[in-house]
């Protein structure tokens, strides 16, 4: 196991510096700390638009219509050549905003190597902004179980092929089970706090920073950040207490 | 000679040189008046280890009015201490309560070796502004002042950035130990004026690499270099420099 991640950690160096290295000959970008950080706000919109399309097609439950409505979207989600593609590109998207993440923090890391005997970070920063690691590790995890109940199962079996299935009736299914709904409405709690900070900060990595929009970004950004999460939330709980059948 | 009644214990990083490895001591700090700067302090304390015939505590002090960026001191936590906007030669001892331990570290970063103590090495921020933190003029008469008209907002701004005076303390504070609000605040103060235009791709290209070539860690965006930076140099500056390198990146007609 942790031969398989070391292994897997030096694949990925190798892979970030062979990249970086091909981008650094044509416009140096991602050589630099700017490039990277760029790069990770760029991905971070990007994930932040999925999530924006997903609550919305997701949110089909809430007609209380055992499912209709969803299940033509969900049909038209896993039918469409367009979104099929950006399936792909989703996915690039999310592994490249991990492996940014995971090659900033080792340089980070390095940047200090005696820490500090005393520190006091609540005095001039948020908590989440220090702890966009650990956050975005757990929404990892959370991620992959959510791949395993859903994705898995609608793309990659045949479960769901005969039509006496629907992806509804599965959410229904995975949803009985209080635990997996205690444990999706925790990890929206981590996706609340990210996005807390990452939508603001990943402008800012754009250089998008004015005196008269800043306000405005920021404040869309905690709509979001609760707003998005707590949807979200709402479909699990709505489900495992039958008030969405 | 007692100065006030003030008593302190102080627990103080000791390093001989960036090549050992340091410890923390305990000193205890006696009859302190609460109206002394930190410095201040450190002075009876480093008079009264002479007198014993023991090693003073070594550490970086200048101007002693706030204006130099010498004096660094990591105090309790925080860089230049409790206080916002101030350095630690502004900090007095009424922010501290009789009794008190007091923690002192120096900066900690890759890019900040200890020479003694308390004091670091801050030449990284020297070959930073080395690499193009400066505006080539030909030398000759002096030119007319207004000779170049500057918008009195721009001006400001420039004015504001250029308040930086090279302390460290976005360094010291950030989690990363990045540098972005120091070099941010140096390309600023020469990008918004007309006199800097000339040079701004290449100032914030080779600026940026030098810094990173540094060892300085890489900007989250948590403010904390913001909320510690003793001159109140703001986080736009940091969004103006990543606009300026993108912009650069993408518009030299260079391969490097």
């Amino acid at each position: 196991m942790v031969l398989y991640f070391l292994v897997n950690t030096f694949a990925l160096e190798f892979f970030i510096n062979q990249f970086t290295g091909i981008m650094s000959k044509k416009t140096g970008l991602l050589s630099s700390s700017i490039g990277k950080k760029l790069l990770m706000g760029v991905t971070g919109l990007f994930l932040i638009s999925f999530l924006l399309v997903h609550c919305f097609i997701n949110s089909l439950i809430f007609f209380n219509d055992g499912g209709e409505t969803f299940n033509k979207g969900a049909e038209f989600m896993g039918t469409n050549w367009l979104i099929r593609t950006m399936e792909i590109v989703l996915f690039g998207g999310i592994l490249a905003h991990i492996f940014l993440a995971l090659k900033l923090t080792l340089d980070n890391r390095k940047a200090r190597p005696v820490g500090y005997e005393v520190t006091n970070g609540n005095a001039n920063s948020n908590w989440y902004s220090r702890w966009m690691g650990l956050l975005g590790t757990l929404i990892l995890m959370f991620l992959i179980i959510h791949l395993k109940h859903f994705w898995y199962v609608s793309r990659l079996t045949d479960h769901l092929d005969g039509g006496l299935e629907t992806l509804f009736d599965e959410m229904k299914e995975v949803f009985e089970n209080p635990i997996i709904v205690a444990l999706y409405c925790a990890s929206m709690i981590s996706l609340a706090y990210h996005l807390l900070h990452g939508f603001q900060s990943a402008f800012q990595s754009l250089g998008l920073n004015h005196k008269k929009y800043t306000p405005l970004i920021k404040s869309a950004g905690v709509a979001f950040s609760i707003l998005i999460p707590a949807i979200f939330a709402a479909m699990p709980i709505t489900m495992h207490f039958g008030i969405i059948e | 000679m007692s100065h006030g009644n003030m008593n302190l214990t102080l627990k103080v990083w000791k390093q001989k040189n960036k090549d050992t490895k340091g410890r923390f001591e305990t000193y205890q700090a006696k009859g302190i008046s609460p109206d002394m700067s930190f410095l201040e302090m450190f002075d009876v304390v480093n008079e009264q280890l002479i007198n014993e015939g023991k090693e003073p505590i070594a550490f970086d002090h200048d101007c002693r009015e706030g204006i130099c960026g010498m004096c660094s001191m990591y105090i309790n936590g925080r860089p230049h201490g409790p206080k916002q906007g101030i350095t630690t030669c502004q900090l007095h001892m009424r922010s501290f309560k009789d009794g008190d331990t007091i923690v002192v570290e120096p900066w900690r970063s890759a890019a900040f070796p200890v020479i003694k103590d308390l004091a670091v090495d801050r030449s990284s921020f020297d070959r930073i502004i080395a690499a193009g933190g400066f505006v080539s003029v030909n030398t000759g008469n002096a030119k007319d002042a207004n000779n170049i008209l500057i918008n009195k907002d721009d001006a400001d701004e420039a004015f504001n950035a250029a308040a930086c005076i090279g302390c460290g303390a976005c360094v010291a504070a950030c989690k990363n130990s990045s540098a972005m609000l120091f070099v941010s605040a140096k390309v600023s103060q020469l990008a918004l004026l007309p006199q800097g235009q000339i040079e701004k791709q290449d100032r914030v290209l080779n600026m940026v690499k030098q810094m990173d070539e540094e060892g300085f860690g890489n900007c989250t965006n948590t403010g904390a270099c913001e909320a510690e930076c003793p001159k109140a140099i703001s986080l736009e500056n940091i969004a103006r420099m990543n606009r300026e390198y993108s912009l650069a990146t993408f518009a030299q007609n260079k391969i490097k």
